[in-house]
């Protein structure tokens, strides 16, 4: 039986300092009981001598000085597992909340993890098709990556988000998949849309979720992505299945982080969020990928709301500087009901180079890809030149660009949320666009790729 | 034994009491499973220790045992090819004992000390020897001959010297100095935070080549100078560091994943030993050591792998050789400070950054640098160093951007807007610079072409002189611009889209030697000057713009090296040829 402490000498906030303890060991678990008997679960950020500095997963209402016990359970976080996780929803800290039986664990896991060695990572480069013509053509998405979407208030995220859940496959294999769901200070609506549409395809007896909305303790969110990617891995590297896990919202999770920083009263980096928060976000996004020598796979979907629109918050400035690139959606483009929304040109796929090409898609995907970024980003700057000058002061070329901008919002990027493109009806319509273009523009694009796939024109 | 006891666990910061007898900055081992920490701060009894493992179930009441000695890397044959964490530990051998995730207090030697390797000696019994002579080499791969010095502060007689197969631990010779016989074995220790010893510094006037044309030609580098990258993230940061360590002219690349992705590493390991060096055709991870700390290995390793990276690197300068350093990114680093002085409760600068960032990223980057190094003969070495910054929302006005920008020559200021159209590398021909081009000037024309600088200077002017008149167009449209201006615009047009713009992922494309620089450069610039003329002559405007043979120059940089001589020839041919057509045609 552990030592029980009656010492609690402060709270404040998500904060609790006990004094004359002994043996107690950083990042351990701890667990507080209440007078009337409730149990509450804390970790040590901090111990000096004989006093420790304890983090709360929970409110501290109701937590009286004199009369609350604190015992320390001599090991840090920790999530019991099983293959039966499966089809279960659990709160923000890894109970059952869904009123099923309790979990019988095959094992406990730390929540931490443990880093990855990079000589013994896998390369992800197994292209998975989303159906999504923005992210497989331009920004594709590979097994084992981390792609966040960028997102804001009022952006239909959790759509984009779904959709991809529901239609993701890597083509030409038939493989045991899997998808864990953290939910972080989002909505009941939000959650339940993604619940929803979970049951329509029929993946929710495939996914494991975690929910904490916005009503629960804003302090349990920080343990919330640390359960999932902990559940993710074992699903993943013990069980072999590839798994998908969608983390939102992360901003909250930041907040989170920023109130115990706060309460720590820490020196802080820029917005008051704490200087660690890049190595913090960093432990949970690198928790992505693939193994050598494991089957399964962890390919990571964070979805964060950019406060005021502006990806240099920090929240998606860090995010974007860790995961492999971004998916950035647009209010402009929502508004001229483009959906999904995804503003192509500063999205981006770090891994789709590996992802892409002749064994893996087609091979005309690389050059055809630059070739539309090149194209459509002139195409905006020739449009954006017309709203300021008139039509009139446009070179024939640059009509030309400004009506490929077009016809490629709304053919290319704008598909709806139920449609489901094959690599190749994504490719070819590529092409259709690109035929609006002169072949000599094309530069991009090799000789003999031109003679095989520019549409001839009669 | 120096032993204490801790006192405080604060994340990866520590602190003991009863370490009066350890010094600063010595390695100590904490708790019975040995975790690695380095004593940052002494406050009489107690000492503050950082610790590069993850401290999770530290607690107080345990033994710290200080080892008596500073931070240091092993420095022998065995290290090119290597991959190691941020304290020189071997990652690939931590695989094997370990798994496929890193636990803590593996300890696994830096070097293999069992391999047998073939030392041949280079100076033979009886020689007179000073430190940083070279005893003896071992071919460690085919493209690196490992020069065994004689070490720092030993001089004297050779006494013994043998051929042979021999493991780390065997003495390879011995050399009688004033102090009595010293045996020599192949490697030597040598502590992270001092610079090698070298005899003098040598200006920086040869070009480090690199095979990216924005980078030789506009902001080139020197062998021995210092470089900073600073961009937003996708910005293409990384694809330039591994485009320089894949092709910069170099005997050795030390490349430094510092707090950056995992999957960065596994693909430099995947694909360099693929490539071959254009120079020697060997593979390219025969010549490169590889430093990974990435971002979610814990933060105090991360602060150290900058130094070990560096002192790897002076170790083969010191063999003469030209060694490229890079770090990507000296941002994770300036963190990784920052989070080891919030905790230490020092009073910040600005950002939350301590006060000494500056200096710091100040005495890193002087290590670089073209030098004499030690030893009787003037043999020559050169350490270039090529620091990746990350600045927050890629705004440069932060500490760490600024701090870098007050000591490095080279500034490639990488641009999201480029980026977002998909020129690669998006290096900002407006904001970048290098300091490097006078002292260069005279290498370019024994070396490149005798008009180089004047050719990289009329493309430079081109370029300015587009930005002006691109402000015109936006105001009042193209039209309202001259016809010698139209084709200024066309021309510089053609340097931005058919010269600068290198893509990194095609096989040709990815790397351009000098010489087919100078010819792409002549190739557009005859073209402007040849249409100039026309135009004089009252050529059409449109019809100039509009010939045929620039697309032929917009695709000159697909042509393999060995043909680039006769398709500038047959350029040449038919730019006159089109040219004369148009004039033919105009009069009409």
């Amino acid at each position: 039986m552990p030592k029980e402490y009656r010492t609690i000498r402060e709270v404040a906030g998500p904060l609790m300092m006990i004094s004359d303890v002994e043996d107690v060991k950083y990042d351990e678990l701890g667990e507080i009981e209440l007078p009337d008997g409730e149990t509450r679960r804390c970790k040590v950020l901090e111990v000096d001598g004989s006093n420790a500095l304890v983090q709360l997963f929970d409110s501290a209402a109701g937590i009286n000085l004199a009369d609350s016990k604190v015992r320390f359970l001599g090991r840090s976080m920790e999530l019991p597992v099983s293959s039966d996780m499966l089809s279960r929803v659990f709160d923000g800290l890894g109970n059952p909340i869904d009123g099923g039986p309790a979990l019988i664990p095959e094992k406990r896991l730390d929540v931490n993890g443990t880093p990855m060695n990079p000589a013994a990572r896998n390369y992800p480069q197994e292209f998975i098709q989303t159906g999504i013509s923005a992210i497989d053509g331009l920004n594709t998405l590979v097994r084992g990556q981390k792609l966040p979407i960028f997102s804001a208030s009022g952006l239909p995220h959790a759509q984009l988000a779904a959709q991809i859940a529901r239609q993701a496959t890597v083509r030409g294999k038939d493989e045991q998949f899997a998808v864990v769901f953290a939910a972080m200070g989002i909505t009941f609506e939000e959650s339940d849309y993604f619940i929803q549409s979970f049951k329509e395809t029929g993946a929710i007896d495939r996914t494991v979720m975690f929910v904490n909305l916005a009503n629960d303790p804003a302090i349990e969110r920080i343990a919330t992505p640390k359960m999932a990617l902990t559940a993710a891995e074992y699903l993943a590297f013990d069980l072999g299945m590839h798994v998908l896990v969608i983390m939102t919202d992360i901003t909250n999770y930041a907040d989170a982080l920023r109130e115990v920083s706060a309460a720590r009263k820490e020196v802080p980096g820029r917005r008051g969020y704490p200087g660690y928060m890049y190595t913090d976000l960093a432990t949970l996004y690198e928790r992505a990928g693939r193994l050598r020598g494991k089957d399964g796979s962890i390919t990571l979907i964070p979805i964060l709301t950019m406060p005021e629109d502006d990806k240099t918050h920090p929240i998606p400035d860090l995010t974007g500087y860790i995961t492999e690139g971004q998916i950035i959606l647009s209010r402009e483009l929502y508004r001229k009901s483009v959906t999904p929304p995804i503003d192509v040109l500063p999205s981006l796929s770090r891994l789709k180079d590996k992802g892409i090409g002749p064994d893996r898609t087609r091979e005309d995907h690389a050059a055809t890809m630059n070739q539309l970024f090149a194209a459509y980003a002139r195409g905006k700057d020739a449009r954006e030149l017309m709203v300021i000058l008139g039509e009139a002061a446009l070179t024939d070329m640059d009509k030309k660009y400004a009506e490929f901008a077009e016809a490629f919002e709304k053919e290319y990027v704008s598909q709806g949320y139920d449609a489901n493109r094959s690599i190749e009806e994504t490719l070819d319509i590529g092409w259709q666009l690109l035929a609006i273009l002169p072949r000599s523009e094309l530069k991009r694009i090799k000789d003999d790729m031109l003679d095989k796939y520019y549409p001839k024109k009669d | 034994m120096k032993t204490g006891i801790i006192t405080k666990v604060a994340g990866p910061l520590v602190i003991a009491e009863g370490m009066r007898d350890a010094n600063m900055f010595d390695v100590v081992r904490v708790s019975e499973q040995r975790l690695i920490g380095e004593i940052i701060e002494m406050h009489g009894d107690r000492a503050s220790i950082q610790v590069y493992e993850e401290t999770s179930g530290l607690g107080p009441g345990e033994t710290v045992t200080s080892t008596g000695a500073p931070l240091s890397v092993e420095l022998g044959p065995g290290l090119i090819g290597a991959i190691y964490d941020g304290i020189q530990r071997p990652l690939d051998e931590i695989m094997k004992v370990a798994g496929t995730n890193l636990k803590r207090g593996v300890d696994v030697p830096a070097l293999n000390h069992n391999k047998k390797w073939h030392f041949k000696p280079a100076a033979k019994v009886g020689d007179k020897l000073i430190a940083g002579d070279v005893l003896g080499t071992v071919q460690e791969t085919a493209a690196v001959l490992h020069k065994i010095l004689v070490p720092n502060k030993v001089d004297g007689k050779i006494v013994k010297i043998s051929e042979g197969d021999f493991t780390l631990d065997e003495p390879v010779a011995v050399i009688k100095t004033e102090k009595g016989n010293r045996e020599i074995k192949m490697f030597t220790t040598w502590p992270v935070r001092a610079g090698r010893p070298y005899k003098k510094k040598l200006s920086p006037d040869i070009l480090l080549t690199t095979g990216q044309r924005p980078i030789d030609t506009l902001f080139p580098l020197a062998k021995g100078g210092v470089a900073a990258v600073p961009g937003p993230f996708g910005s293409g940061k990384t694809v330039v560091q591994h485009q320089l360590a894949k092709w910069a002219a170099a005997d050795i690349i030390v490349y430094i994943g510092c707090g950056e992705r995992g999957n960065e590493m596994t693909d430099v390991l995947n694909e360099f030993p693929e490539l071959k060096d254009p120079r020697t055709g060997n593979s390219l991870m025969e010549r490169t050591v590889l430093i990974a700390n990435t971002s979610d290995m814990p933060v105090a390793a991360r602060e150290a792998s900058i130094y070990t990276g560096i002192t790897i690197a002076e170790y083969f300068r010191d063999m003469g050789y030209t060694v490229a350093l890079m770090a990507d990114s000296t941002s994770r680093w300036a963190e990784a400070l920052r989070e080891m002085s919030g905790r230490l409760e020092e009073m910040p600068g600005e950002e939350g950054y301590p006060a000494y960032l500056g200096s710091r990223l100040a005495q890193f980057y002087e290590r670089a640098g073209r030098v004499l190094v030690n030893g009787t003969k003037d043999t020559e070495g050169a350490l270039s160093v090529i620091g990746a910054v990350s600045p927050p929302g890629g705004d440069i006005s932060e500490p760490v951007s600024q701090a870098t920008l007050r000591i490095v020559k080279v500034f490639w200021g990488l641009d999201a807007s480029l980026a977002y159209k998909r020129h690669f590398p998006a290096i900002n021909w407006l904001t970048s610079y290098s300091l490097y081009t006078d002292q260069l000037t005279q290498w370019f024309s024994e070396n490149a072409a005798p008009d180089f600088m004047a050719l990289r200077g009329r493309l430079m002017a081109l370029l300015q002189d587009e930005s002006e008149l691109q402000e015109i167009v936006n105001l009042v449209g193209m039209d309202a611009l001259s016809a010698p201006d139209r084709l200024k615009l066309e021309s510089a047009r053609s340097i931005r889209e058919d010269y600068l713009h290198q893509n990194a992922f095609d096989p040709t494309d990815t790397y351009t030697s000098l010489p087919k620089q100078v010819l792409m450069m002549r190739a557009i610039l005859s073209f402007y000057d040849k249409a100039l003329d026309a135009l004089q002559k009252g050529a059409n405007i449109e019809l100039l713009v509009n010939m045929p043979v620039r697309e032929r120059i917009g695709r000159f940089k697909y042509e393999p090296e060995e043909k680039v001589a006769g398709e500038f020839e047959s350029i040449e041919v038919q730019l006159d040829s089109e040219i004369a057509d148009v004039l033919e045609r105009s009069d009409d």
